[in-house]
């Protein structure tokens, strides 16, 4: 077989411009490296503060869920009357629903005795709660008052409660000034609102949180038979319903969550905002490379017109000095990004991952800065003069 | 763009054909004539030297036939092609054919000498990687670098770099060759040898050769000499 374009390649000029001085290669990919371990990073963080903002969301077992209007979030939520979901129950596709009490009380770790904000849902032990299928048998150790599920991937802040409960020991403290007693283990994971989980009934609930009123919940979880046409039933819930409930599916659900955080809350802005500063910073750093290097090897650029070379050819040159420059600073910042998430889900347990968007999302990010920077730096070939160099 | 070069010796075609050539740098109360009415020609594998004073016009002159630079004023037709009102793109086209060999070697300094040699032998088409570098091995081993293809410029000595830039010059089949002071770097010895190479491989590839030099002990090459003075061409001297 004929490789037509081995027989029609040139030497790798680009390339040996660039590695002529190892050096300054070295600091160019180290500052578009820092610039890519930046995007990384803020993209990650503002991709995991959404993530993490609705581990628990995507752990319920429900088809539809009804909220308050006035809910704003998962740390403001309001309550509604119960009697929406029995309402609800009338529909012939409705199988059925779990009223769920949703608030923020104060934990004291059991070792430090220090006190901290716990998500704490209340919740119904004889309905289901959660997809996971193991969960409704440690439901049953709720039945009895006083008791409660900790979350093992909750922060260590809240005390060794997962493992003193996993080496046997009576794991007893308080909430909200009451004793309770940890009578099983969950893993839902923390989110930017809450640092922790737990779970008990909602008969639990009420009593550590007396001000609720008992015929009010901040989360309605319905059930919808195998057949149902979700969308008809969620049209013909929202229709039937009074208005001081929101009808919502599972991802609009969730959606409603990150929605939150990405628009009325300047932490989404923020990190947006740093993966941008990456971007600008790693702009100017090949910028800066490629226009002194440019400068550099100006005279031989000049002289590669006088020879008859095209400044077509001339601007490739600088464009293919971009792309290598891209994909060497790459490298390095996605194998340190991966080494970053995985030393923040350890140290934070945040669910900051690579995800292919990313991935591919700060690879285009960095060729653009490059290219970009390219581009701008082609600029000082144009003064180029061939008649110069006599 | 195709171009049409006429060169051969059959069609009697001048090389260089320039007449009434006037050129100017700077402008309003700056602007400076440097060549005044020039008009000269050089035959197809003609060796022309010429010489003068600095500052008279010779490297204007130079670039001006290189096709680096715009005609101001007067005729200069270089291989057939009419430069005055030219198009850039022409310009370029026309360098291709037009070998340079510079005073300062102005060599690739991240290039083997091989591969400069190549960056040249690239600018012929139609001939294929493997072909276009046993070329430049060939015009290394003409101009006696055999043995150094694989150095860089800095690992080179000033003669061996300027043998460098004429393989260079050479490996890209040109038909005409400029050279602006070619041997001023050089001890006598190597210049003398640059420049009988220069004379033999310009006859054995019929291109015609315009050197720029002060250089006295090489004026014996010349086919014609011509002499410059205050921007102008003084009559031949015999």
């Amino acid at each position: 077989m004929k490789l037509n374009f081995l027989q029609d390649r040139k030497i790798p000029l680009a390339w040996l411009l660039l590695t002529r001085q190892p050096l300054r290669l070295l600091v160019a990919i180290a500052g578009i490296c820092f610039a890519g371990i930046l995007m990384f990073m803020q993209l990650g963080f503002r991709d995991g503060l959404f993530d993490a903002s609705v581990t628990v969301h995507k752990l319920f077992d429900a088809d539809l869920v009804l909220v308050s209007p006035r809910s704003m979030s998962s740390i403001s939520m309001s309550g509604f009357p119960r009697r929406r979901l029995v309402q609800a129950m009338a529909h012939k596709d409705v199988i059925g629903t779990t009223p769920v009490n949703w608030n923020f009380l104060l934990w004291r770790n059991p070792q430090t005795l220090s006190t901290r904000a716990i998500l704490a849902l209340g919740f119904e032990p004889g309905s289901p709660l959660l997809i996971d299928p193991n969960f409704g048998e440690k439901a049953q150790s709720l039945k009895n008052s006083g008791r409660v599920l900790f979350d093992d991937l909750s922060r260590q802040e809240f005390g060794p409660v997962s493992e003193w409960f996993s080496e046997g020991r009576i794991v007893e403290t308080e909430v909200a000034g009451k004793r309770v007693r940890v009578a099983g283990l969950v893993s839902l994971g923390p989110s930017f609102g809450a640092d922790g989980n737990l779970i008990t009934s909602r008969e639990t609930f009420l009593k550590l949180l007396p001000s609720t009123p008992p015929g009010s919940i901040e989360i309605g979880l319905v059930r919808l038979s195998a057949e149902a046409d979700h969308a008809k039933v969620l049209r013909s819930l929202s229709a039937s319903l009074p208005n001081d409930v929101k009808v919502l599916t599972r991802q609009e659900f969730i959606d409603f969550e990150k929605n939150y955080w990405r628009t009325s809350t300047s932490i989404g802005f923020i990190f947006t905002l740093g993966a941008a500063m990456g971007f600008v910073v790693g702009c100017v750093i090949v910028y800066q490379i490629l226009y002194s290097d440019v400068s550099d090897h100006l005279a031989e650029y000049a002289t590669l017109m006088a020879m008859g070379y095209r400044l077509r050819t001339l601007f490739g040159v600088v464009a293919r000095e971009g792309i290598f420059l891209a994909v060497l600073g790459y490298v390095p910042a996605y194998l340190s990004g991966q080494a970053l998430y995985a030393l923040v889900r350890s140290s934070t347990k945040l669910p900051v991952a690579m995800d292919p968007q990313r991935t591919f999302l700060v690879f285009f990010l960095i060729l653009f800065m490059c290219m970009a920077s390219a581009s701008v730096a082609m600029r000082r070939l144009v003064d180029a003069d061939p008649a110069d160099i006599f | 763009m195709l171009l049409n070069f006429s060169t051969d010796a059959e069609n009697n075609v001048p090389t260089v054909q320039i007449d009434g050539l006037s050129h100017w740098f700077g402008m309003g109360y700056t602007r400076k004539q440097v060549l005044y009415s020039v008009s000269m020609k050089i035959d197809p594998g003609e060796v022309v030297l010429l010489t003068g004073p600095s500052g008279c016009g010779k490297t204007t002159l130079l670039t001006l036939i290189g096709a680096l630079r715009r005609v101001q004023k007067g005729e200069l037709s270089v291989l057939g092609l009419q430069l005055r009102n030219s198009r850039r793109k022409t310009r370029q086209i026309l360098r291709k054919n037009i070998g340079m060999i510079f005073q300062g070697h102005n060599l690739l300094r991240c290039l083997t000498a091989e591969q400069n040699v190549q960056m040249g032998a690239d600018l012929l088409k139609n001939l294929s990687y493997g072909k276009r570098r046993e070329l430049s091995r060939n015009w290394l081993g003409e101009v006696g670098l055999e043995d150094q293809m694989e150095k860089l410029p800095h690992d080179l000595s000033g003669g061996q770099k300027q043998r460098v830039a004429i393989a260079r010059a050479l490996s890209a089949s040109p038909k005409l060759l400029l050279a602006d002071e070619p041997t001023s770097a050089l001890d006598s010895v190597t210049g003398r040898e640059i420049v009988s190479l220069l004379k033999r491989l310009a006859i054995e590839q019929k291109c015609s050769v315009l050197m720029v030099t002060h250089d006295p002990r090489i004026l014996d090459v010349a086919d014609r000499l011509l002499k410059m003075e205050d921007g102008m061409i003084l009559p031949v001297v015999e």
